[in-house]
């Protein structure tokens, strides 16, 4: 016997796949949801009863430069400027390179030579995103810091090292969401330039890239966010002094190597492991100004379009 | 009918696995914690225990562990790092029935020590050791404070080649930087320098470091760095056995409360002569049964016997 969908069947089959896709959808985003507030309260809680419950001062805390959690010297002093400073020092160091480099790539990519660009680099690229960062830490640790080492005052641990490992990690971030964005451009501003008698030069600086700058911007914050994150590899090649460096070649903390470096061996409530919670929320409340200012640029960027 | 079907169990299916995965953090320790209670129906030790902590110790207890699982097949110990810290506080909370930790559980803030108690399995020493090229195998006590409190800064101060001194530090927290802070540097705060967490990349930085100095366990020791003599005793294995090179620490392995079942045994296993006179010193660590010393929590130090 042989089953005749009728108009009927049809509509509910219709009605029940509308309900299990949303039914599936809402789900997700429930737990998604539920699992970022839980994340959001268990770190702020945490990292917050450094100054309630242990009394430490949130101006010292981060305007301090003595780190002393455990007090060898009498009293412990929590002090985490060169932390939260080597974290911004050596990521805003890193875009300063990868950014040029980035756009250089992508326009390269996409208004010279598309033909080869994309084909041979933009694999090589997407390449450098599966490396895993313990990768890119050993590649440092063993061929940056001797370099360093050799060619520069200092024993080659240091902010300089870190710079480079880390420009090299965030290129590929900031080469794909440039290129993008000058994909995204349309056509006829290209046309009506070169109609106008421009050359491709002009092209280029005076008209495409200031049309994608907010989408070349989103892709500098993004890879500025993923430097401000990274542990393992930085923590491999900057040497982690607990102090402020002296210069580009000396030696420092991020945020992230005290963590990964002091975490295992504290006990959860003490001060001291409170405390490193505390450079925890830091790094949360960062990435959210990060998440904010590229929510910014890509308003900007809507408003541009009209 | 059949599309939506699929999905539907999809759904399910996915839904299903993260609420087992969430449910399965949170229920571990408990069900861990049951077995280790069991007693062994019909001869032979069974259960299941887990021993976290100290790094440091991690592979002796690991290759222990291994031994005496073939030993008793009813048996299941889990073998975790994590760092002392979370050792003394895992035992402590009942997370782990075992707490590996490198120190003293009174030393550290923040535990409640009266309520572990504390089996030492094996010794660890530890000494300064410097790159090859420095030129001086041996320091007094003075000069080692000195140079890690920063008031020597040269080699050629303490009789080596002209050379600047290149400090590898470890964290604050880590358990080898405490038993070197005490009994090295008689509790002299060291200045900064290269921080490293790990006994191999602080092997590998100050052998090709020029000028650098650290601290090392002597299980790390090998011809690409240079060993320092302290008052002119030489960090070996005979020496610390008299106290007569004074840095060194116990392995400690905690219980909460008296060991129980299975944690009893393994560590009756740990501190047998199996154990102490083939492993421990296989692996690099100092049998705790050899030590003709002992020392307490406060670092006072006593003759055995």
């Amino acid at each position: 016997m042989q089953h005749v969908p009728k108009e009927q069947d049809r509509f509910k089959r219709h009605h029940l796949e509308e309900l299990t896709g949303k039914t599936f959808a809402y789900v997700s985003i429930a737990i998604l949801l539920v699992a970022l507030v839980a994340i959001t309260y268990f770190i702020a809680s945490k990292g917050l009863s450094t100054f309630f419950k242990n009394d430490v001062n949130l101006f010292n805390f981060l305007f301090g430069t003595e780190w002393s959690p455990e007090g060898d010297m009498g009293k412990p002093s929590f002090g985490a400027f060169p932390f939260i400073f080597g974290s911004f020092a050596v990521t805003v160091l890193a875009a300063l390179i990868s950014a040029p480099l980035g756009i250089g790539a992508a326009i390269f990519m996409n208004e010279i030579a598309p033909a080869w660009g994309q084909k041979v680099l933009q694999p090589v690229i997407e390449l450098l995103v599966g490396i895993p960062s313990v990768v890119y830490g050993f590649v440092g640790l063993s061929l940056v810091v001797p370099f360093m080492r050799e060619r520069f005052e200092g024993v080659g641990f240091g902010l300089a090292s870190g710079m480079v490992v880390l420009s090299v990690m965030i290129l590929p971030t900031i080469t794909s969401v440039a290129l993008d964005s000058l994909k995204a451009l349309p056509i006829k501003l290209k046309e009506a330039s070169f109609a106008l008698g421009a050359t491709r030069w002009q092209t280029i600086s005076k008209v495409l890239v200031p049309a994608a700058l907010p989408g070349l911007l989103t892709g500098v914050v993004l890879g500025m966010t993923r430097a401000f994150g990274e542990a393992l590899a930085v923590q491999m090649v900057i040497g982690n002094s607990q102090k402020l460096p002296e210069s580009l070649f000396d030696s420092t903390s991020t945020l992230t190597s005290v963590l990964t470096l002091e975490m295992g061996n504290t006990i959860a409530g003490s001060a001291h492991s409170n405390a490193l919670w505390s450079l925890a929320l830091i790094l949360l409340v960062m990435s959210f100004v990060f998440i904010l200012l590229i929510r910014f640029l890509g308003r900007r960027g809507q408003t541009h379009e009209r | 009918m059949k599309v939506s079907k699929r999905i539907l169990w999809t759904a399910a299916i996915v839904l299903a696995m993260l609420t087992a995965g969430c449910a399965g953090g949170g229920t571990n320790q408990g069900t861990n914690d049951k077995q280790a209670e069991q007693t062994p129906a019909g001869g032979g030790i069974s259960g299941s225990i887990v021993a976290l902590g100290s790094t440091a110790l991690q592979p002796l207890v690991n290759e222990a562990a291994k031994q005496f699982m073939v030993k008793n097949p009813q048996a299941q110990i889990q073998v975790q790092g994590g760092g002392s810290g979370t050792g003394l506080s895992q035992v402590a909370s009942g997370g782990a029935q075992i707490g590996n930790s490198d120190i003293f559980a009174e030393e550290k803030s923040g535990i409640d020590a009266t309520v572990l108690k504390d089996h030492k399995v094996a010794v660890v020493g530890i000494a300064a050791v410097a790159n090859k090229d420095v030129g001086v195998d041996n320091l007094t006590k003075q000069q080692l404070i000195g140079i890690f409190t920063g008031k020597i800064t040269n080699w050629k101060e303490v009789g080596g080649a002209d050379q600047k001194i290149v400090l590898v530090n470890r964290p604050k927290s880590s358990g080898t930087r405490a038993t070197f802070f005490t009994y090295g540097l008689d509790k002299n705060e060291e200045k900064e320098g290269i921080t490293e967490d790990a006994n191999g990349t602080v092997k590998k930085i100050i052998s090709e470091t020029k000028g650098a100095i650290g601290y090392l366990a002597f299980s790390y020791f090998d011809d690409t760095i240079k060993p320092l003599s302290l008052d002119g005793v030489a960090p070996s294995k005979e020496n610390v056995l008299d106290n007569k090179f004074p840095i060194w620490a116990y392995e400690h392995m905690y219980t909460k409360g008296d060991a129980l079942d299975l944690s009893k045994a393994f560590l009756d296993y740990m501190v047998s002569e199996e154990v102490q006179k083939n492993l421990v010193p296989q692996m690099g660590y100092i049998p705790v049964t050899e030590m003709k010393v002992e020392r307490d929590a406060k670092g006072n130090i006593t003759n055995k016997q």
